[in-house]
C-alpha cells in the first residue's frame, strides 16, 4: 500500500539518502519497525511537492547502521529515538545521545521490541560483551 | 572569551511542558544549542500493539490534547484506507469543521502564550479571552472543550444540528471582529516587533534542508501545508497556504494570525456546503497492510505509519509529530542570537512536547 519504496542495503544508505537530497528531496523522518527476532526495517521517508518516496533498509538488530545525519542533519534526532527505543546503533550520528535521549544509562532493557534485547556493547566494541 | 553553559529548562516561565536546552555563551551571544528531550515520554505507539485498533483512537486523541482531534483524524483516515473504507460526505466536511475549531484555539492559545512570554499580559488575557469561545463552541457540540473525541472509523460519533450550525456561524463573526480589533497590536504593536523581528532567522534554504514543518517552514517562504493533499474535505473547498517570506519569530507569528483568519474562512465554507446524510458508515473486518496518513496539525504536518497484520492489534504504530521535526530548527535559529532572546525564539516553534514525547 506504501508506493515509491527503493530497498536499499546498509553500504548505500548514505549514497542513497545523498541522491534523495540532491532530487530535492525533504527529509520527513524514519520508522523503525522489528520484522523478527533478529530483524528490523527501517524506513526513510522523504517529500517533495507533497509525493512521498521511501527507502526500506532491512538489517540485523546487531548491525550498526550508518547515519544519514553528515547528509539530513535533521536525522540525528529520530535516530537516537531509535537508538533508545529499539538498540539500533547508528554510526557517525551528528549528535549522539548513546541510548540517553529518553532512557536513563542504568536501563538495558530495550522498550520497543517484542522480543526483548538487551542492551548492547559500544560502537566498536563486540556486541554483547557487556550484557547484564 | 570565555564559555559559559547554562541550563535552558525543563523547567522555566515559558515553557508549559519540560523541554531542556543545554547553551554555550561567550558573553551574552549564544554559540551553540543542544536539546534534550525525554522527561515526559511514554511510549504511546508500543500501546498499539496491545490495544484493539478502535480503542487506540483514544489513546491517539490523548497524545496531545491541543490537536486531539487532528491526531484521531490522522488515524481514522489511516486505518479506513488499509480497510478500503470511504467516511460519508458529510463527516468529512464535519472533520473540516472540527479540525479547524481545533487550529483556531490552538493557535490563539499560542498567540497568549507568545506575548506573556515578551512581557505583554494584557495581549495574553485579550487572546485567551477569544479562544474561550472557541472552546466553548467544542464544548456545546461535542460535550468537551479540549479532547472532543469525535473521531471513529468510518465517520464521526457526533452530528451538528441546523441551530448549532447557526450558531456556531453567529459566534465566528464575534470571533473575527475581536480578532481584527487585537491585529493591530500583534502585528504593528513596538513591543512586539521590537522583540520578534529579526529574531531567530531562518532561510528558506535551512528550513528546507532541516525538514520542518507548519508555520515554521511557511514563514520561510515554503508553501507546504499537507491541506494542499486534499484529505477530509479540503479537496472540495477553496484553500491556499499561508506563506511569509522573513523567516523570524514575527514571520512565524504573522503566519499563525493569519491562519486563524483563514480557519473562519474554512469552517464557513465547509458549512455552507455542508451535505445531508450519514456521519458514518458501519466498519467489518481489520486492517491489514502498510499505510502512511499525514494531515496538517496547528503546528505543522504529523505523520503517521501504520502496519497492520488482519489482527485485532496493530504491528506498528509511528507516530511523528510536527513539533519533533521542529527542534532541530532551535539549533539552527539560537546561535548568534542574545540569551534574553532564548524565551521568544524557543516558543517561536510552538513547541509541543506532549507531542513530541508520545
Amino acid at each position: 500500500m506504501i508506493e515509491q519504496v527503493l530497498s536499499i542495503s546498509p553500504d548505500n544508505v548514505v549514497g542513497e539518502t545523498a541522491k534523495m537530497k540532491v532530487e530535492g528531496y525533504r527529509f520527513v523522518t524514519l520508522s523503525c519497525v522489528e520484522i523478527d527476532e533478529t530483524t528490523v526495517d527501517i524506513l526513510y521517508h522523504f517529500d517533495r511537492d507533497l509525493q512521498m518516496k521511501h527507502l526500506r533498509l532491512t538489517v540485523p538488530k546487531d548491525r550498526p547502521v550508518p547515519s544519514i545525519s553528515p547528509v539530513y542533519f535533521a536525522a540525528f534526532l529520530v535516530e537516537n529515538e531509535i537508538q533508545d527505543l529499539f538498540n539500533i546503533r547508528f554510526q557517525g550520528l551528528a549528535i549522539d545521545f548513546d541510548r540517553t535521549l529518553y532512557l536513563e544509562e542504568e536501563v538495558k532493557k530495550t522498550p520497543f521490541c517484542k522480543y526483548v534485547v538487551i542492551k548492547t556493547a559500544p560502537l566498536g566494541e563486540v556486541p554483547g560483551e557487556n550484557a547484564s | 572569551m570565555t564559555k559559559t553553559i547554562i541550563p535552558f529548562g525543563p523547567q522555566h516561565p515559558v515553557l508549559p511542558e519540560p523541554v531542556h536546552l543545554k547553551l554555550t555563551l561567550e558573553d551574552e551571544v549564544i554559540t551553540e544549542a543542544i536539546p534534550a528531550i525525554g522527561f515526559v515520554h511514554r511510549g504511546l505507539e508500543k500501546l498499539a500493539e496491545i490495544r484493539d485498533f478502535h480503542q487506540m483512537i483514544y489513546v491517539v486523541e490523548r497524545i496531545c490534547g491541543i490537536c486531539s482531534m487532528i491526531h484521531a483524524m490522522c488515524y481514522c483516515q489511516g486505518i479506513e484506507a488499509l480497510m478500503g473504507i470511504e467516511a460519508p460526505p458529510r463527516a468529512r466536511f464535519l472533520r473540516v469543521i472540527w479540525s479547524e475549531l481545533h487550529r483556531m484555539h490552538s493557535h490563539l492559545l499560542w498567540m497568549g502564550l507568545f506575548a506573556d512570554s515578551f512581557g505583554f499580559e494584557s495581549l495574553f488575557m485579550q487572546i485567551w479571552k477569544i479562544r474561550e469561545k472557541i472552546l466553548d463552541i467544542d464544548e456545546a457540540t461535542t460535550g468537551n472543550r479540549i479532547i472532543i473525541s469525535v473521531n471513529v472509523i468510518g465517520g464521526m460519533r457526533k452530528d451538528l444540528s441546523p441551530e448549532q450550525v447557526n450558531w456556531i456561524l453567529s459566534e465566528l463573526k464575534d470571533v473575527e471582529k475581536e480578532i481584527k480589533r487585537l491585529e493591530t497590536t500583534i502585528m504593528n504593536d513596538y513591543t512586539v516587533k521590537k522583540r520578534t523581528v529579526g529574531k531567530g532567522v531562518l532561510t528558506r534554504k535551512q528550513a528546507y534542508d532541516l525538514g520542518l514543518a507548519g508555520p515554521t517552514l511557511r514563514a520561510s517562504g515554503i508553501a507546504q501545508d499537507m491541506r494542499m493533499l486534499g484529505y477530509a474535505a479540503f479537496n472540495e473547498i477553496n484553500f491556499e497556504p499561508v506563506v511569509e517570506t522573513d523567516g523570524d519569530c514575527y514571520a512565524r507569528c504573522r503566519v499563525r494570525f493569519r491562519e486563524v483568519l483563514q480557519s473562519i474562512d474554512l469552517i464557513r465554507q465547509a458549512i455552507a456546503k455542508l451535505p445531508d446524510g450519514e456521519v458514518a458508515v458501519k466498519v467489518k473486518g481489520r486492517p491489514d497492510g502498510e499505510i502512511i496518513s499525514r494531515v496538517e496539525q496547528p503546528r505543522g504536518e504529523v505523520f503517521y505509519y501504520i502496519k497492520a497484520n488482519g489482527k485485532k492489534n496493530l504491528d506498528r504504530l509511528r507516530v511523528r509529530t510536527p513539533t519533533f521535526a521542529n527542534v532541530p530548527a532551535l539549533l539552527a535559529m539560537l546561535p548568534g542570537m542574545w540569551l534574553s532572546d532564548v524565551p521568544v525564539i524557543v516558543l517561536s516553534i510552538d513547541p509541543c512536547i506532549s507531542c513530541t514525547e508520545r
